[in-house]
């Protein structure tokens, strides 16, 4: 019945294995393996070596300086107080120029930090995309992985480049911190009549749910067909076994249809992909070509209409009056 | 062995829910539905709590009634500027109520100078006085929001010299120089309900030079509307407030799929609006020219007068005192006599939006 168990059964543990000799690129690759029980029962026993490269390298020491100068920042403005550093954490942040700046640099404490933290933080994010396309080449894979990562990049970009500059002003971007940028968020949705009615964002909504709800029933159906070699996914993709055939039965006698084996894997990789790609688009509009989605949304029949609260509705005090 | 693990497991998630649970009310809770099914227009009310509240909340006792007769108090007494044409008995009256009101504990001496009614020099008399003309300018012109149950001096006061809930600008925490300069938000703040939020909006918006309330644009498409995330925020801090002051949330007043929609919203939104408005101009007509008076121990860290904001008088309950009809029983707080009044207020309100 071990099967069965929903935790990882098998430690996956072996002699350590640091890879491929990499002979001039050896200094790249750094840390001493060890072997941990405990990564063993989530993962992989061996930790270690990582392989940086250049552009990881690179990627670290621009992450730090943006981190640098947004934890600076924040820590500056609790006066270098440790304490209170630590205990207003979530609410500290280093907010974005104000919109009288527009799209030129001001002095470095009226947004220029701003801008260089999210200079910085962009390099790092690109370099590590950059890596992560470098190392699936070195390893001979497919470059799935970046252009998924990409897709996220393309959400960041809009949120805190394309969009400010379509808008004319860097203080329409997301500052950087914990509550602040939830309260940008809310702030976000509210002056553009209610992001709900975005259909971008609904759509978005739906593939973030929808990665949820599939990656759930790809998990669950393979751990359930794993005592017939379900577990061997790839080979069963061209050498269908009987652990293929239950699970596709399975499924089709539950709502007529199933995926198979590869294409299951293409419905995650779209559904994520597409999470942030549809998000990125919503937001790119807001704004620029529609200000109010609710009033978007009442006009292309979108948004159901109600009756009034009261029996006499409630009217702006100011209507007809000299604004 | 394994019930061994299976105990420390129970007491160890048992612990995590108490540290994440500790901040929350227990259920059950009461629900009142205020819109149309399935729109969320709901008010959410603790049963708990809200006896808590009431208690918390109760009107004194009105003091005996006597006869409107008599002679004026303005001729019987010196220097009566704002009372004198009530009659000598009711006057008296109301000064006791006034004394059991704000100075319970000092009494009369805590305004007049011991020995003399009539005498002006302790402060606090000039800043009674100024007052009293607010609460009747309230009363009499600002119906609109507090309607016919009006308000007293124990409105605010609750029997302490200075009512507890007031503001003044806020300077923000200190911070090292060199990096982001004030930011006037971002640090944990009770005003505006421990959100990251402005932590000043009575400032921004309580005020005679008020800026604009309304940020969300009234067209589906771009037709110039200049207001800013950062603009929102400010509004969205006001609203935290008005949300902390009367104990209840945004579907008070508004249907949040449509925040700016003002027929989707309740009419408590247009009694919202009117107390906005008299807000700003009992603290610019009545509360900030005290400052003539006040010692420098009563101002705010900037130098400037402690003014009123909505739980000045809500106290964190949608009508204050629960809605207790107080100012029936001092008729004299409603009434305004015109030259007075004219002497207190300072020009109309400038933004009113």
């Amino acid at each position: 019945m071990e099967y069965q168990n929903i935790f990882t059964r098998v430690q996956v543990d072996a002699p350590t294995y640091p890879g491929i000799p990499l002979g001039k690129d050896e200094i790249f690759r750094g840390g001493e393996p060890i072997h941990s029980y405990w990564a063993g029962k989530i993962g992989d026993a061996q930790i270690g070596p990582i392989y940086l490269g250049g552009a990881g390298v690179l990627s670290l020491l621009c992450g730090f300086i943006a981190i640098e100068i947004i934890g600076l920042n924040m820590w500056a403005s609790v006066n270098w107080d440790p304490i209170e550093f630590i205990r207003q954490l979530p609410w500290l942040a280093l907010e974005p120029p104000a919109p009288e700046y527009g799209l030129s640099f001001p002095p470095l404490q009226e947004g220029g930090w701003w801008l260089m933290a999210g200079f910085f933080l962009t390099a790092s994010i690109m370099l590590w995309w950059w890596r992560t396309f470098q190392l699936a080449n070195a390893m001979g894979m497919g470059n799935h992985l970046a252009w998924a990562f990409a897709a996220a990049i393309w959400l960041y970009l809009v949120l805190g480049f394309i969009r400010p500059i379509l808008m004319g002003s860097w203080s329409e971007a997301v500052p950087f911190g914990i509550f602040p940028h939830l309260d940008w968020t809310a702030a976000f949705s509210i002056r553009y009549g209610n992001l709900f009615y975005n259909p971008f964002h609904m759509l978005s909504i739906a593939f973030l749910y929808g990665s949820a709800l599939l990656f759930a029933m790809h998990a669950a159906t393979i751990l359930a067909v794993t005592r017939y070699g379900g577990d061997r996914e790839i080979d069963q993709i061209t050498d269908r076994g009987t652990a293929s055939e239950r699970a596709a039965l399975f499924w089709r006698w539950t709502m007529g249809f199933n995926a198979s084996m590869e294409s299951i894997h293409r419905w995650a990789w779209w559904f994520a992909v597409l999470t942030v790609i549809t998000g990125g688009i919503g937001i790119l509009l807001t704004g620029t070509v529609v200000d109010n989605w609710y009033l978007w949304a009442v006009k292309h029949g979108v948004a159901p209409a109600y009756p009034a609260l009261d029996a006499i509705p409630a009217q702006d005090p100011l209507l007809g009056a000299d604004q | 062995m394994n019930t061994g693990r299976y105990s420390v497991t129970g007491i160890s998630l048992a612990l995590i829910a108490v540290v994440f649970l500790a901040s929350c009310e227990r259920p059950p809770v009461d629900s009142v539905q205020r819109g149309y099914r399935g729109t969320g227009m709901e008010l959410v009310i603790n049963p708990r709590s809200l006896e808590e509240s009431i208690e918390a909340n109760m009107p004194p006792e009105p003091l005996p009634a006597v006869p409107a007769e008599g002679p004026r108090a303005g001729d019987i007494y010196q220097n009566v500027q704002v009372l004198g044409d009530m009659n000598v008995a009711e006057f008296t009256r109301l000064m006791v109520a006034i004394t059991a009101w704000v100075s319970p504990e000092q009494g009369c001496n805590y305004c007049h100078a011991d020995g003399n009614l009539a005498d002006d020099s302790v402060y606090t008399k000039n800043v009674a006085r100024a007052m009293i003309a607010m609460t009747q300018r309230i009363n009499e012109n600002w119906q609109s929001h507090v309607s016919t149950t009006g308000v007293t001096c124990f409105t605010c006061h609750r029997g302490k010299n200075v009512p507890e809930y007031i503001w003044s600008v806020d300077p923000g925490p200190e911070r090292a120089s060199g990096f982001v300069a004030q930011s006037e938000q971002n640090i944990a703040s009770q005003a505006v309900g421990y959100a990251s939020l402005p932590y000043d909006p009575f400032t921004v918006f309580l005020q005679q030079q008020a800026k604009d309330i309304r940020v969300i644009s009234d067209t589906a498409l771009p037709t110039g509307s200049t207001r800013t995330i950062m603009d929102t925020e400010k509004t969205y801090a006001l609203m935290m407030h008005f949300s902390n002051a009367l104990g209840v949330n945004c579907t008070f007043c508004h249907n949040s799929r449509n925040f700016q929609g003002w027929e989707s919203g309740g009419a408590t939104r247009v009694t919202s609006w009117h107390g906005i408005q008299m807000v700003r101009e009992v603290n610019h007509s009545f509360i900030e020219p005290t400052g003539e008076y006040l010692p420098e121990n009563r101002l705010g860290p900037l130098g400037d007068v402690p003014k009123v904001n909505c739980t000045t008088c809500h106290q964190g309950v949608y009508k204050p005192l629960y809605g207790a009809e107080m100012a029936q029983y001092y008729p004299w707080l409603s009434r305004v006599n015109e030259a007075v009044m004219s002497s207190y207020i300072k020009g109309e309100q400038v933004g009113k939006r």
